[in-house]
């Protein structure tokens, strides 16, 4: 796959990163606003796929980013797991109890453990959708061959 | 042994992304791991039978305590019945993961193998114990999700078509069941078993409940491979890779469809006798017409599949008529024999199917074909499998002393004696046409001389294949200890109480 104009490109570039901040902001809020960590994690794959598209698969390695991203993902999802194990060995000892202190209502560090839990379901989000994406394009490419 | 509830999810789902974290890094990491975790688990489910107690344990996810005597936190409940499917998920599961260190070997990337392996563990478990008809959705979802994959895993044509089959028809039962559920949702505002078991017991039945349970039991049914629902298992069944099929076969059908729908009929919803007759004819269709199918197949695994919808049936019709009996209040030890019968029977399949699969993969394994007509005069060359393969003929065949024997024996008695005349005949009948085709199954793949190929070079499978084999075709023997009294009241007796005292379930989670 080939990269697009150049004017696509600079806007890809110019453009991307504000997804990707939206999408932090999205998953950091998640305990106060609507949204949280699969809609934020989704947004920040549409950054990096939007760079894919602008740029064609044939300027990145894709193989190699494939791995990372699969990597990351398990990575991801085994810390959810574990902050939720965390939970039996501290404080009341049940599964997925939440362990921090609350805070007050509306604060950004407030909630408890949610915020961390948002934070890493959104990176597993993220990557499992840039790893089915990478997943794709690597077939038409194999095909094509 | 409350705390000891959540660790049959959290062990082989932290297993699974272990493995894909690990198994990169460490070399034979997968193939050690995954027997272990297994192992620990078998263990864990067998001390939990064996010091069942109370009968009814419950966990709150979260520790979230109920406001007003509503429940709002998610349950896991472990009881008897539910302990029984924890062991044999466990024990076939540790059986099938050291079976497939030899069998996988072959096959590229292992680490996706064991970790849906683990995944589909991850997902049966939860179903049991899952208190919540919305979580046993998702949890039901990871288990037939990851066996999707698994099916597909040789990736030729066959597999693939075979695995798009089974997504197509279980994406259907899977919207039927959430339709199920939604409703229920509207009708009572919970999710939560016991709480809708108690509005439904409070209210009358209408003609939207029956709607309901008519969903459920086709959406259950399309899981369990019931009758009119069957289309997806022999080319699933036949077409995965051979532990899996034995996993397929011996435990996820099981767990994901006969549990639940025993697990609803008997303790949410109030049945009527219109509607446990309906399971029950159900049963006796896929009994007869699974063993008709069967005996025409010359592919050994498609065979064995279509073998599974007719002992499948053996257990609904079993389980159907100490429904109906307990509908019309009439003959309740003769309801319990009935329901000990489908039980035991339950548990007994898981063992010899399984054991029947996997000798199915040895085969395959050495002489690299399914087809009946290609092989022979293996007993020679492949002793163990061919010992391993005609105890599990013959326990599935209901011939004395193997277990097949006392839980077709206890069906039977039942059906008599609930004056089931017709469905006891058929089961006679349907257990001399097993025996028959499985006569066939032993004379062409073991007995006969081969006219194809020259069978000198056939050697016998490796030792953790054998290992397996031989565990299970010991068991084959030993599980018909269960149907003496002793052991019987001590193992079934538990699972029996819980599906015919609706109420205890009730108490221990609303009452707390």
């Amino acid at each position: 796959m080939k990269g697009m104009s150049i004017i696509v490109k600079k806007v890809a570039q110019l453009i991307s990163g504000l997804i990707f901040l939206y999408g932090i902001y999205i998953i950091t809020h998640g305990h106060l606003t609507p949204g949280g960590g699969f809609a934020g994690g989704a947004i920040i794959a549409g950054a990096y796929i939007l760079n894919i598209l602008a740029f064609g698969s044939d300027a990145m390695n894709l193989k190699n980013k494939e791995q990372g991203s699969s990597l990351s993902e398990s990575l991801a999802i085994f810390i959810v797991l574990m902050l939720a194990v965390f939970a039996l060995f501290i404080g009341s000892k049940i599964f997925f109890a939440n362990y921090l202190p609350k805070g007050q209502l509306g604060e950004i560090i407030s909630a408890g453990a949610i915020p961390l839990y948002n934070i890493f379901i959104g990176i597993e989000v993220a990557a499992a959708i840039i790893t089915i994406f990478l997943a794709l394009v690597i077939f038409k490419e194999e095909v094509k061959k | 042994m409350n705390s000891l509830i959540p660790l049959f999810v959290i062990v082989p789902l932290a297993t699974s992304f272990l493995i894909m974290i690990l198994g990169k890094f460490i070399n034979g990491f997968q193939k050690t791991i995954t027997p272990l975790v297994l192992l620990f688990l078998t263990v864990l489910s067998f001390y939990c039978l064996l010091n069942n107690h109370s009968n009814s344990y419950t966990y709150a996810i979260g520790g979230w305590e109920p406001i007003d005597n509503i429940p709002i936190a998610i349950y896991f409940v472990m009881d008897g019945f539910s302990l029984i499917l924890l062991c044999i998920i466990s024990l076939i599961g540790f059986l099938a993961s050291v079976y497939s260190i030899s069998y996988i070997a072959k096959f590229t990337s292992e680490n996706n193998f064991y970790s849906l392996l683990c995944l589909m563990i991850t997902g049966m478990s939860g179903v049991v114990l899952s208190g919540d008809l919305f979580n046993l959705f998702v949890f039901l979802e990871i288990s037939v999700i990851s066996s999707y994959a698994l099916v597909a895993f040789g990736t030729e044509k066959e597999e693939l078509e075979a695995s798009f089959k089974y997504q197509v028809l279980g994406g259907i039962a899977s919207f039927i069941i959430l339709f199920a559920i939604g409703l229920i949702y509207w009708r009572t505002k919970t999710l939560n078993i016991a709480d809708i078991s108690a509005l439904f017991h409070s209210h009358e039945t209408s003609t939207f409940d029956l709607f309901i349970q008519i969903l459920l039991i086709s959406g259950f049914g399309l899981k369990a491979a019931m009758m009119p629902f069957h289309a997806w298992l022999p080319d699933a069944h036949s077409s995965a890779p051979s532990p899996i099929s034995a996993m397929l076969s011996g435990v996820l059908i099981k767990a994901v469809g006969i549990y639940v729908i025993i697990r609803l009929f008997f303790t949410m919803f109030i049945v009527s006798e219109e509607i446990s007759l309906l399971i029950t004819t159900l049963g006796t269709i896929s009994m007869v017409i699974g063993v008709l199918l069967a005996i025409g197949q010359w592919d050994i695994k498609r065979l064995l599949a279509y073998h599974s919808i007719s002992q499948m049936g053996y257990v609904v019709l079993s389980i159907g008529i100490g429904l109906v009996l307990l509908a019309r209040g009439v003959k309740p030890t003769v309801a319990t024999l009935a329901i000990a019968g489908g039980l035991f029977h339950m548990v007994n399949h898981a063992v010899f199917k399984g054991l029947l699969f996997l000798n199915a993969g040895a085969i395959e394994h050495r002489i690299n074909t399914r087809n009946l007509k290609e092989m022979g005069g293996l007993s020679k060359h492949m002793p163990v499998t061919s010992g391993t393969s005609f105890i599990a003929s013959m326990a599935i065949s209901g011939i004395p002393p193997f277990n097949g024997f006392f839980s077709k024996l206890i069906i039977i008695i039942a059906a008599v004696q609930a004056k089931f005349y017709l469905v006891a005949f058929l089961a006679v009948f349907v257990s001399v046409i097993t025996l028959a085709s499985f006569l066939k199954f032993q004379r062409y793949a073991f007995y006969n001389k081969s006219e194809h190929r020259s069978t000198s070079k056939i050697k016998e499978v490796p030792f953790p294949m054998l290992f397996s084999m031989i565990v299970m075709g010991i068991l084959c023997l030993a599980f018909s200890l269960l149907a003496f009294p002793g052991i019987r009241e001590q193992i079934l007796g538990p699972a029996i109480d819980v599906l015919t005292n609706p109420n205890q379930y009730v108490q221990t989670i609303i009452g707390i």
